[in-house]
């Protein structure tokens, strides 16, 4: 039953084939069937028709890990989405149903064998698709991840006794814990004596990223040094007072420079210019 | 009702989703940056606020347009154990997670209309909004 089965596919293959496209064509939204080079869509289609039939050649559970990796690492590179690449798994299916039906394959009499055999044939193979795709974007979230903590929260020396930690983005309780680390760590390896940190580039500052920031410049203070806060946003300057959080036990500013202007002379020294 | 839109709090990474929304649904109801900065301050809170004492729960934004006044509604709700003592969440420092304990009073400060429903052992909702003028 089976090796008919393929014996047909394999014979019909460019039939199938150019159904498929014409299937995917009118699928809504899609643009990677109508805009990209044919050469392109033709080739990818192979592949993927390759991929969809491997195991009724090569027989049940041979699905090529290799290939169906290079094929999902190129369907997303192409930005399938995943709805999509299960359409096109079920086009495929009813499109090789249809003329295995067509080629008196599949009649009456056998057609509840058959939807067994289809079954066995496209879920094994869905599901490793589906799979990998999962496995593609848990690699991506874990590299996003970490990416994000390499940026988070370095301390910079910028001048003598001086430092500064600009804050980007949003603070989570992962990130306020690295921020203290680097903060208290830095100020002792730097004898900074005067700290600012930046918050020009959080967008919400709500209790919870206060409460840390308070927290951190308390820290700070028992190693010796003092903290300040600069880059208070006129609108983040507005929700702090509403929410009624206490920032008067330390020095804030609106911006860097000015901030920086202020720690020069805490120790004592400014900025002159040249004659 | 279409003008609703809503996201599921689960993780710490919720929050900054549903205050996201909050955000833009904010930008296009046509906020200036200070009430933007207001509406999403608060969602945060409320958001932190399922996340942290409820564990999951839900927020929902309404956009509300009634007589002329244009406004938006933010709906936080939970299933949790809801909160024994109305009276002393919205007291100023007061906290059972070693926070500040600024975030409910200062949420009723940042909106303009504010509303709390809990039933200890059934959940709490609490629902504030925020008028355009």
């Amino acid at each position: 039953m089976n090796s008919k089965m393929r014996t047909v596919v394999n014979e019909h293959m460019d039939a199938i084939i150019e159904k498929w496209i014409e299937l995917m064509k009118e699928e809504k939204g899609e643009r990677f069937f109508h805009f990209m080079p044919q050469h392109l869509v033709e080739k990818t289609s192979r592949e993927f028709t390759a991929l969809m039939t491997s195991n009724i050649n090569e027989g049940e559970s041979a699905l090529n890990d290799e290939r169906l990796d290079d094929f999902t690492e190129k369907v997303i590179r192409f930005g399938w989405s995943i709805k999509f690449v299960n359409k096109a798994i079920d086009n495929f299916a009813s499109v090789v149903f249809e003329m295995l039906e067509d080629q008196e394959v599949i009649t009456e009499q056998n057609l509840r064998i058959f939807m067994g055999v289809f079954t066995g044939w496209i879920n094994p193979l869905r599901e490793s698709i589906i799979e990998a795709y999962a496995v593609k974007w848990e690699q991506t979230d874990t590299l996003q991840k970490v990416a994000l903590q390499e940026l988070s929260a370095s301390l910079i020396p910028v001048v003598d006794k001086v430092s500064i930690m600009p804050l980007v983005g949003t603070i989570d309780t992962e990130r306020a814990k690295l921020i203290m680390e680097n903060l208290l760590e830095g100020v002792v390896q730097q004898r900074a004596e005067v700290v600012l940190l930046d918050i020009t580039g959080v967008p919400v500052v709500d209790t919870m990223v206060a409460h840390h920031i308070i927290q951190a410049a308390d820290a700070v203070r028992l190693v010796g040094a003092k903290c300040m806060l600069v880059g208070i946003r006129p609108e983040i300057a507005q929700t702090i007072v509403a929410l009624g959080i206490n920032l008067s036990d330390f020095t804030t500013t609106s911006t860097l420079r000015r901030g920086m202007q202020e720690a020069l002379s805490l120790t004592n020294r400014e900025i002159v210019e040249v004659e | 009702m279409d003008n609703r839109s809503s996201v599921e709090i689960f993780t710490e990474w919720d929050i900054v989703a549903a205050r996201q929304l909050g955000r833009n649904e904010a930008k296009n109801s046509g906020f200036g940056t200070v009430d933007q900065a207001r509406i999403t301050t608060a969602i945060s809170e409320l958001a932190r606020n399922i996340y942290l004492y409820a564990g999951k729960g839900k927020i929902e934004i309404d956009r509300l347009s009634t007589d002329g006044m244009k406004g938006m509604t933010i709906i936080a709700s939970d299933e949790g154990p809801g909160i024994p003592d109305l009276r002393k969440v919205m007291e100023d420092g007061f906290s059972t997670s070693g926070g500040l304990g600024a975030g409910m009073p200062g949420v009723k400060r940042l909106m303009d209309d504010f509303k709390v429903e809990s039933e200890v052992g059934k959940g709490t909702i609490i629902t504030a909004t925020k008028w355009l003028r």
